[in-house]
Order: C-alpha cells, then structure tokens, then sequence
C-alpha cells in the first residue's frame, strides 16, 4: 500500500497545478500601469477634429477610458453595457477610438449609440501603446489624482460593471 | 535622317507608355539605416508580442507587433538607448513583454524550478541506487527448482510439436 503513496501524492499535485492554470487566462496580463499616474495625452476629438481633448483635461474627477474601434467585435457586445453604465451618470467615459478611420468610429456611435463623453482619435494607436494596449475593448479607471487604479482587459459584463467599476467607482468618489 | 526620326519616335512612344507597363509596389521604406536597423531587430526579438503569445515582435505580422516595431525604430533613431526603450516597453506591458524575465522574488520559481527538480530527481535516484545495493543478491536454484524448469520448459516444446 505504501509504495502507491509517493506516486499518488505527485498525481494529486500534478493536478492541483493543471486546474489552478485551466482557471487561469494566459491574455490578461496584469498591467504595470495600476497605482501609476495616467499617460498624457492630447489628442483631437473623434466627433469634433477641430477640437481637443487631453488627460489633463479629466483632472479632479473619477473617471473611465475606455478603448474601443469600430473594427472591435468584442467591442459592439459589450457596447450595450457600456451604455446602460453611461445612463447611471457615475462618471464620464472617455473612449479612445484606436487605430480607427475617422468616419468609420463617428458612423458606428451613430448607428449603436454614444456612451461616451467625448472620444479621442487614435489614428496611429500611439496613445494606446502608451496605456498598454494591446486587446480592444479594455477600460481602466482612473481617480481624481489621475491615478489608474483599475484596468479590464476585453469587454466589460454586467457582472464586472455591478461587481468591480461600480464600488470602485463609489469608493473612489467618497475619497 | 528620316530613320533616326523615326527611330526616336518609337523611342519616346515606348517611354511614353512605360510608366503604364510597370506594376508598381509600395514604395520602400525611406534607405534603412542597416546599423539601426540591426539594433531594431536585436530589441524586437526580445519583446513578446502580446496578441500572438508565442511570437516575438520581430517574427509576428500583428498589427501591434508592427506598431512596436516602429516604435522601437523611432525610439532608437531619437538617440534612446536599448535599455531604455526595452524599460520603455516593460513600463507599458509589464515583464511579460520580455522573452527573457528578469530575476526577482516573483520569478525564483520560474528561475531555479528546473534546478529542484533536477535535485529532486538526482536525490530520488541516490536513494534507490543505495537501496538497490543493499538488497541481498537472489540465490542459486535449488535442485528441484532446476527440475522443475527442465519439466515445465519440457510441456512448452511438446505443445509447440503437437501443433
């Protein structure tokens, strides 16, 4: 009986370690970028050219980036989402339409709806090598200091949205 | 003279329509400075392409992978050194950019595992040798034994016959 013991025990560790990486996703790669203070940016407007819109601008409040492209399947399932967050009015999003055509990202808000505040217009996805991009959607959160103290990777779910951003969002606001 | 008209007419007709025949390409990139380049391809095959895992960003054709690659260019060509623009990328993607992870606390594992467990087996394997020189070597065959064989083996080539 003893000696099925040693072969026993390396099985049931061998086991452990497969489920526990089954469980685990090889694409979200945790972010240097939490507890760091946001990338500037300034970039023109995805609706208005004429007009900008930087990271220095959404000083002193809480909130969201939110990197999207009219190309971005996962992006238009997790739109509806993003919209029934936009309509609780907990904090402005700003989207960064990555690496889209101008008329391509303004059509698509018009045809599925604006959950956005403003976009900015990441022709060349320069601003979006600087958040870590590399996944669309993905959205971080960022605090009133301009500190990122959260960042999903792929598209948001209620159970993220109810789970995560919104008692993130409220603790911060408190702070 | 009529035949040297005539011959620079069909001339500048031909040159006229090369142009058209000619299929062109997208221009090539401006004269690559082979130095820089060199030093494009050393840093691009240490970075980990994040969309193809398993690729660095000098191998994958990912549009991101492009987009760093160019970075990496543009950083080098602006005077940044090689560690600079690998810290660069490691500021933005984390460690994982790197096919070749730093050591530190969280990577000891990942470091030094393989020597365990190459301990570990070396260990395992001295403790059975040791075990093994221990056990008494088996004895000789009795008598009947042997008959026993000889009979035994003696049934085997008489069924082989019979059949």
């Amino acid at each position: 009986m003893k000696r099925f013991l040693l072969p026993l025990l390396v099985f049931a560790s061998l086991v452990i370690f497969l489920a526990i990486s089954l469980r685990l996703d090889p694409k979200e790669i945790p972010s240097p970028l939490i507890g760091k203070q946001v990338p500037a940016f300034q970039l023109t407007q995805l609706q208005e050219p004429e007009k900008m819109i930087s990271s220095a601008d959404m000083a002193g409040q809480v909130w969201l980036l939110n990197i999207w492209a009219s190309w971005c399947v996962s992006c238009r399932e997790e739109h509806p989402h993003l919209i029934d967050l936009f309509k609780l009015n907990v904090a402005p999003i700003v989207g960064l339409n990555y690496k889209d055509g101008r008329q391509d990202g303004i059509d698509w808000l018009r045809q599925f709806g604006n959950p956005y505040g403003v976009s900015a217009f990441d022709n060349n996805g320069r601003v979006g090598i600087d958040f870590g991009v590399y996944g669309v959607p993905e959205t971080f959160v960022i605090d009133k200091l301009g500190v990122i103290r959260y960042k999903h990777i792929g598209p948001l779910t209620p159970e993220v949205i109810n789970g995560k951003l919104l008692p993130l969002i409220k603790e911060l606001n408190r702070g | 003279m009529a035949k040297f008209n005539m011959n620079t007419l069909v001339l500048s007709l031909l040159l006229a329509v090369a142009p058209l025949l000619v299929n062109a390409e997208e221009a090539p990139r401006p004269a690559p400075d082979p130095i820089l380049e060199k030093r494009v391809l050393a840093i691009a095959e240490e970075l980990r392409c994040l969309v193809c895992q398993n690729q660095t960003i000098a191998d994958s054709d990912a549009a991101l992978a492009v987009d760093l690659r160019k970075q990496v260019r543009e950083k080098l060509a602006q005077g940044m050194s090689d560690r600079d623009v690998t810290n660069f990328m490691v500021e933005r993607y984390g460690d994982f950019v790197l096919y070749r992870p730093p050591v530190k606390t969280t990577t000891w594992l990942l470091w030094f595992g393989p020597f365990l467990l190459l301990a570990g087996g070396l260990i395992v394997l001295g403790i059975t040798l040791k075990r093994r020189a221990h056990t008494e070597p088996t004895e000789a065959l009795s008598e009947t034994e042997k008959r026993r064989v000889a009979t035994l083996l003696g049934t085997i080539t008489e069924t082989k016959e019979k059949t």
